[in-house]
């Protein structure tokens, strides 16, 4: 089989917080502190840099991708996964070169048409023929390639009727169909696929992964990222585990999503900080440890609710000190707020506290959710507020993977009372 | 190019190579030239998202330089009588105007490459230089509004008897434009190159633009530029375009070959180091915003 891919020692590296220096009166006073041989001014000292991936982080440098070495044939339809955070987005990013590596080399051959995100470059006042010709000609196309195609991309995206219509006009549902149709009919060789298939209604998205499917038959290349596992196991030959930036498992799809699942690193969510100075805060509260875990079970999805324990040190007495989590849609949308009254009569203690937060089973739909943690006086003042301070997904439940990976829509999942009875048979209707 | 080589493939044939930023001349013009048909649509894209929603439309292009050159006549010409190569001041003024207006609206339009792109540059990767490009292109639909405004005003002053005459230099106009074209295209990109790094230069801009605009003899003749200036005022390329241009024209200006010259070595300079420069930035931009 020829190669299609072939990456050889791939580092990303990220600088946190300012990168250069923004203006240029700081790159001139930085570089006349380096004539005059002094340190640059508007350096930060021992800024504590407080991150998830702490073990990552060397000053204000981390590193987003640690050593990735991958080989693809051509046909193959690659699986990634990894939790949030975990370098996916990093690698699609440069190997769609939209981002570039710091270290390392990669190799392609053939034409390749990523899908970051559908519809990227739809202009609102253009029609949607118009749209079809520019998101193509974005994503690599040639005109007359579009031209080609075009028949077959309209009748694809079901738009028909209003295909000479702004895009502006269109419903959401309409618009990503058109997008992804455009996506599905590229001519690349290779295709880079992230998470598309969370948008379009339920029929759509079968036909998307159906069209995939069809594409990867061609003998087409496709990296496919997706928290779906069920989808990466039916659609990929291989797959791949991403953790911390490094690649930790390579293999057989099905055997991917077995380690992954297996090693619990899909669920398990815990971070702990021993030592004083890493631990996010200020000088009332700081965060000894943060854990999120199945409540019933082994991974947290629909069937098993989850558990949410956060420890902190606490220098405030005698308050009225409350704790508040904001349980919000990966949009930023807030679904609620979960408060725990930990003292009314003004005597909160110094010392460490320990908080526990069950949210029930059918409760939270899946998906993606983060939680912004408040610590207040009264419920009024914020003496502490760590915003996203864990991002964590629920998975379908175990019963709904069995028949169709399709998540339901929503945000919440109830188990709600339902029945039902015949009211009228029909030989007695007139 | 899918079609040979899938079974008997050597390492040599590669048809991407993905790197840490890479060297100053790393230039890839054999893929922008694929990418024409994309730049074609950006013209198309952002002239239809102008014209749809205005109700003057074109006519705002117009009105522009007819109100900026009356207020010319009125401040320079009556005011304070700056002298105009003995043309009448009304059309010296507009000549001007309609060279410098591309010059002005293409340096500021693509100044901002980098920022007002920022979404659609994170998503997917195609040449980057296909959008100031396209912004150069788009922009002679109002240099050809405004140049027929000028040509109007031409006839109707040649008409009333006025004394000048048309040179063989109007032959050149199609040289004129692409020098004005790479000129606004090299300065763009090199500001916008510039702007990821330093955020201020951005709200200087306009500023540079005004300033610049009285660098250049828009609203006096280079005949009043004192001679030992000279040597160091034809550095600016548009002193050059916009004389020759009224040269063009109207027949009256103080043009030497060597202007001509030291333009077009300026233009091609500006045009390379923006060109080097932007393709340095368009591959790390990403990281920095």
């Amino acid at each position: 089989m020829a190669t299609a891919i072939q990456v050889n020692d791939l580092w990303k590296e990220y600088r946190l917080g300012v990168i250069g220096h923004g203006t240029l009166s700081h790159d001139l006073q930085a570089w006349w502190a380096r004539i005059r041989g002094k340190q640059d001014p508007n350096t930060t000292i021992g800024r504590p840099v407080w991150d998830k991936k702490t073990s990552k982080v060397e000053g204000d440098r981390f590193w987003a991708l640690n050593d990735i070495n991958l080989t693809l044939a051509a046909g193959d339809v690659l699986g990634i996964i990894g939790k949030n955070g975990s370098g996916k987005s990093t690698l699609l990013k440069i190997l769609s070169r939209v981002a570039a590596p710091t270290r390392g080399i990669v190799h392609i051959k053939g034409r390749m048409a990523s899908l970051l995100e559908v519809g990227t470059g739809f202009h609102p006042e253009l029609t949607g023929r118009e749209n079809i010709f520019l998101n193509a000609t974005i994503l690599g196309m040639s005109k007359r390639e579009v031209r080609d195609k075009l028949d077959e991309i309209i009748d694809f995206s079901g738009v028909e009727a209003f295909i000479d219509t702004p895009v502006k006009r269109y419903s959401s549902g309409m618009y990503v169909r058109l997008a992804f149709a455009v996506a599905a009919h590229l001519d690349s060789e290779i295709l880079v696929v992230d998470e598309v298939l969370a948008v379009g209604d339920a029929e759509f998205q079968k036909r998307c992964l159906g069209k995939m499917e069809s594409i990867s038959h061609d003998g087409r290349t496709i990296l496919f990222v997706s928290h779906n596992l069920t989808a990466v196991k039916s659609l990929c030959n291989k797959g791949i585990v991403l953790s911390e930036g490094s690649l930790t498992y390579a293999g057989a799809a099905e055997d991917a999503v077995e380690f992954y699942t297996g090693a619990g690193m899909a669920e398990q969510t815990e971070w702990r900080w021993d030592k004083k100075e890493e631990r996010p805060g200020n000088d009332f509260i700081a965060l000894t440890a943060v854990s999120l875990k199945p409540w019933q079970g082994e991974t947290i999805d629909i069937d098993s609710g989850l558990v949410f324990e956060c420890s902190f040190t606490n220098e405030l007495v005698n308050l009225n000190l409350d704790v508040a989590a904001y349980f919000l849609t990966r949009e930023n949308f807030l679904l609620f707020e979960a408060e725990m009254v930990l003292h009314t009569r003004r005597d909160s203690q110094r010392g460490e506290y320990t908080v526990r937060c069950v949210v029930p089973p059918h409760f939270l739909n899946s998906g993606h959710y983060n939680i912004n943690l408040l610590f207040r006086e009264s419920q009024w003042h914020i003496m502490l507020r760590l915003d996203d301070l864990i991002s964590f997904a629920v998975g379908v439940s175990a019963a709904a993977q069995n028949c169709d990976f399709r998540p339901a829509p929503g945000v919440l999942s109830p188990k709600l009372e339902w029945s039902y009875r015949v009211t009228k048979k029909e030989e007695s209707l007139p | 190019m899918k079609s040979d080589s899938t079974e008997n493939m050597n390492p040599q044939t590669w048809d991407i190579v993905i790197k840490p930023r890479t060297g100053w001349f790393d230039i890839n013009f054999a893929e922008l030239w694929r990418y024409r048909d994309l730049i074609l649509l950006f013209v198309k894209r952002d002239f239809v998202s102008i014209y749809k929603q205005t109700i003057l439309g074109p006519l705002w292009y117009i009105l522009q330089p007819l109100f900026t050159t009356i207020v010319f006549t009125i401040i320079f010409g009556k005011v304070a009588k700056i002298p105009t190569d003995s043309l009448p001041p009304f059309l010296f003024y507009l000549a001007g105007n309609v060279m410098w207006g591309y010059f002005a609206a293409t340096i500021t339009a693509t100044s901002g490459t980098f920022n007002t792109n920022a979404a659609l540059f994170g998503k997917v990767y195609f040449p980057r230089l296909t959008v100031p490009i396209a912004v150069v292109l788009l922009n002679f639909f109002q240099f050809g509004i405004q140049f027929l405004l000028f040509l109007g005003f031409f006839v109707y002053f040649s008409w009333q008897g006025v004394a000048m005459h048309m040179t063989v230099w109007i032959l050149a106009l199609p040289v004129m434009l692409l020098q004005m074209a790479l000129f606004s295209l090299g300065v763009g990109i090199l500001v916008s190159s510039l702007t990821t790094k330093y955020k201020d230069l951005r709200f200087v801009m306009t500023f540079i633009v005004q300033l610049w605009m009285y660098a250049t003899p828009v609203v006096y003749p280079l005949s009043q530029v004192p001679e030992w200036i000279r040597p160091y005022y034809v550095l600016n390329p548009m002193v050059a375009l916009v004389e020759e241009f009224r040269l063009a024209f109207m027949g009256t200006s103080t043009l030497q070959w060597s202007y001509v010259g030291i333009s077009w070595l300026v233009t091609v300079l500006v045009l390379a180091s923006g060109i080097i420069l932007f393709s340095r930035i368009e591959k790390t931009f990403m990281d920095t915003v």
